[in-house]
């Protein structure tokens, strides 16, 4: 916080018309603000906080793999739960709890020329209640009997069954926390949606949003409908296990012994769960897609090819992925008919996606590229996103799913469309913003060392998990080792992927490093380093003091991606800035 | 499932129906200068809430069609037998029905400026909604005291599970409904609570709503309607 020279008190005065609220003391700045920058701070910090405690996880399910009994804490049961938090973790509390609660809540008011989000009490208890269930998760590792070992999915019956590990306590904190996540989410959600509807400022219409908004809006609007379904499962489960209600849990025997339950659905359970998880996909790549949008443009110094395009492939990948769920239930018994429809729905997602791919790459094309480290990790997100897509078309096609259902090859799947593709989009958003945030750039060798060890040691690990998951390697085995039909390069494969996994989890900690020794030793930025075009990098300060835009708002006069506008003295026109001959003459559609 | 889908369907209608008026065929690469016709911050500072509330509405609409999509394809199963329905649940309904009746009346006081009578009607709202969950609460009991636990048979489990979401939604309201009191306690014209006045007025009647389609489930009445169109499809 470099610039941060102002005493509180000045903002009072400066903008006495606005409700805005006003901090009053250190309690009130900076730990229970209602500030939306102060809020995405606090979002992001504490999701990269519980995202490091996942990637430990995966360096311990990868020395279980490679090396069997070399780490002698991790028996089948810490595997397991070990699993199922990476899993869990990744997924909600880190990604989507980042590219919402983070980026959300610094971008929106930002981008659309707002002083803060429109119900900012809300936006508190929204992220306190997060901290809440992230913490009642991080408890469930000192409950007894551990954390839940269902796996991220938590199907029941096996999920609540005695011989799961974290049956006792883990499965319940789990599902609390998920409520818990769910209930704050929705406060967040609210803020994000209404601010983008009635915040925005003057001249600012929807067709003149940056991308990254668009993203988080249709993102957030998805989240909104998908999450109910997670908490009513959730709500479902506690019952069956706190309860002995039969929602899911159908007849069993267990250990010679009649359960009392009987008659549930697992099915049901399924269903409601992917409800909630097939378009949790794409809650966390649209934003991934906005943001990398801006990326594209803004390092490319080009204007975004066919915006309209992208705002509708947008709407309606949002639309669509709340109609393929039952994709990932191929082997779940369905109805075959089922199986031939959402198939087919699970192919069309790919026109608008591919829509999206070509428009960037189109962006691309003569554009005057600077190998910035956020333009790197955005190329190093298309290919990913294009690879993990395609094993996607193989997954989608039920005939050729049934056979890889539960290999190594769904694993490296969805880690490279929806893990690492997002995350690296996370990693260039964060280089683009923390000059913003911080007034400094981060260091760019550091920045390059982490970018080459992370986006090629990610290929190195997750390349060869399709070969193993042709070959049959299952998943979610706790050692595959003595397995007949697996020859023994297989398991030579497999140490080369944990070798490769601890290499790229370390070279995160050069990424951490950046992070806090930029904060002070930094070079110092200025407001708008990349030359950039939206609003957020015109503000008087650096960082944006309280209220973002000193006493006056800003007024937007044209689009985001006037970069490089023949005629125009510099290569790029602020969206704020008035004037100036019709950017884009006759043919430039 | 039918049920889901066609609620998110007209979600989608709704989204669709909306995001045609945004102008999204505009080419903002060729047109310049401020555009009117979008609200800045003060000047839409309420409104904000009303969308916040019809989008919160969503929300709880999803999570409550989820449950009953749920429910409809439990009771499918063969070991679904129906409980019987307390009287008091006829009550109860009543109760929520004058309780929704004089928040109509507090808002229409609102709007002529009387706050007497807004008080007079958010505190009868209060009162009514009180007696609403005490009732949910006896019907709890008559049925925990006949022996229908909540483990005992699916449709007992669904019984408590959708009565007590929905009574977990009006509490919510009813704190937002006190706060709204003292406000009006404190206040000197109508006007500084009608907004509060005006959106509670709309949650309850969504939660009202919302009951009453739940209450034609538990009586069973939505499946024979059903069973009656697939009967004139067919």
């Amino acid at each position: 916080m470099v610039d941060a020279t102002h005493g509180h008190d000045a903002h009072a005065a400066e903008f006495p018309d606005a409700e805005l609220y006003h901090p009053r003391s250190w309690w009130t700045k900076y730990v229970f603000s209602q500030d939306a920058k102060v809020i995405a701070i606090q979002y992001a910090s504490t999701a990269l906080a519980i995202g490091f405690v996942a990637l430990a996880l995966s360096w311990v399910m990868r020395m279980q793999l490679a090396f069997p009994g070399f780490l002698e804490f991790v028996d089948a049961n810490a595997y397991y739960q070990a699993i199922t938090v990476h899993g869990m973790v990744m997924v909600i509390y880190l990604i989507t709890a980042l590219f919402l609660g983070g980026f959300g809540n610094y971008l929106i008011p930002l981008m659309l020329g707002a002083r803060d989000m429109v119900f900012p009490y809300v936006n508190m208890l929204s992220y306190w209640t997060y901290l809440l269930a992230v913490l009642v998760l991080v408890a469930s590792f000192f409950a007894p009997g551990g954390p839940t070992g269902a796996g991220w999915t938590l199907y029941p019956p096996q999920a609540i069954l005695s011989n799961t590990p974290g049956q006792q306590a883990g499965i319940i904190l789990m599902l609390v926390s998920l409520i818990l996540f769910v209930i704050g989410f929705t406060m967040g959600g609210l803020n994000y949606i209404v601010t983008v509807l009635q915040a925005r400022a003057r001249g600012m219409t929807l067709m003149r949003m940056p991308l990254t908004i668009w993203g988080i809006f249709i993102a957030t609007v998805m989240a909104m409908l998908a999450f109910p379904a997670l908490f009513v499962a959730c709500v479902m489960m506690l019952f069956d296990r706190l309860l002995g209600t039969s929602f899911f849990m159908p007849a069993l025997v267990e250990m010679g012994e009649h359960l009392s339950y009987g008659g549930g659905s697992p099915i049901l359970f399924q269903h409601l769960f992917w409800f909630f998880g097939h378009p949790e996909v794409y809650i966390v790549a649209l934003p991934a897609f906005g943001i990398v949008s801006d990326l594209i443009s803004t390092h490319a110094r080009k204007n975004i090819f066919g915006y309209r395009m992208m705002v509708w492939a947008l709407v309606i990948i949002g639309a669509l992925s709340f109609v393929v769920w039952a994709h990932h239930m191929y082997v779940s018994g369905m109805n075959p008919w089922f199986g031939f429809f959402f198939a087919t729905t699970t192919l069309i997602i790919a026109v608008p996606t591919a829509i999206k791919v070509y428009n960037w790459v189109l962006t691309l094309w003569r554009g005057d590229i600077h190998f910035t480290l956020p333009m790197l990790f955005a190329l190093g997100f298309i290919v990913t996103f294009v690879n993990g897509g395609l094993t996607g078309l193989f997954l989608g096609n039920v005939v050729v799913d049934v056979p890889l259902s539960d290999t190594m090859f769904v694993v490296a799947h969805f880690h490279m469309v929806m893990g690492v593709a997002p995350i690296l989009v996370i990693f260039g958003a964060i280089y683009h913003w923390y000059p913003k945030v911080t007034g400094r750039m981060l260091d760019q060798t550091l920045g390059l060392i982490h970018f080459w060890i992370t986006f090629v040691g990610a290929y190195l690990i997750f390349f060869p998990m399709h070969y193993l998951g042709i070959m049959g390697v299952p998943r979610r085995y706790f050692e595959s080792q003595d397995i007949s039909f697996l020859p023994p390069s297989a398991h030579d494969l497999n140490v080369f992927i944990t070798v490769c996994a601890l290499i790229v989890g370390a070279a995160q900690m050069v990424f951490v490093f950046n992070l806090i020794w930029s904060i002070r030793h930094g070079k110092p930025a200025g407001g708008n380093p990349w030359r950039a075009t939206t609003l957020e990098w015109q503000t008087p300060e650096t960082p944006p003091a309280h209220g973002n835009f000193g006493r006056e708002l800003p007024v937007v006069y044209r689009w985001a991606y006037d970069y490089s506008v023949p005629g125009a003295a510099e290569d790029f026109i602020p969206q704020n800035q008035p004037g100036g001959a019709p950017p884009h003459k006759e043919g430039s559609e | 499932m039918t049920v889901v889908l066609m609620f998110f369907a007209m979600l989608a209608g709704l989204a669709g129906w909306w995001l045609a008026r945004q102008r999204l065929t505009a080419k903002p690469w060729l047109e310049q200068g401020v555009l009117d016709g979008v609200p800045d911050f003060q000047l839409s500072h309420d409104p904000a809430k009303r969308t916040g509330l019809s989008f919160l509405l969503a929300v709880i609409g999803a999570l409550f069609t989820l449950v009953i999509g749920a429910w409809f394809m439990r009771s499918d199963f063969g070991d679904w037998r129906a409980l019987p329905i307390p009287e008091i649940l006829w009550a109860n309904t009543g109760a929520l029905i004058l309780s929704s009746i004089a928040l109509e009346y507090s808002q229409w006081a609102v709007r002529r400026g009387d706050l007497l009578r807004v008080r007079i009607g958010l505190v009868a709202a209060a009162l009514f909604a009180v007696l609403f969950v005490l009732g949910q609460l006896e019907a709890w009991w008559q049925l925990y005291s006949a022996g229908f636990f909540v483990a005992g048979n699916p449709a007992n489990s669904f019984f408590y599970l959708v009565t007590g979401l929905h009574g977990l939604h009006i509490l919510g309201g009813l704190i937002a409904l006190v706060w709204a009191i003292a406000k009006a306690w404190t206040a000197e014209q109508a006007d500084t609570v009608r907004l509060k006045v005006e959106l509670g007025a709309t949650y309850w009647l969504f939660m009202l709503f919302v009951w009453m389609v739940l209450f034609a489930l538990l009586n069973g009445w939505i499946g024979e309607f059903v069973a009656f169109c697939q009967s004139l499809i067919s």
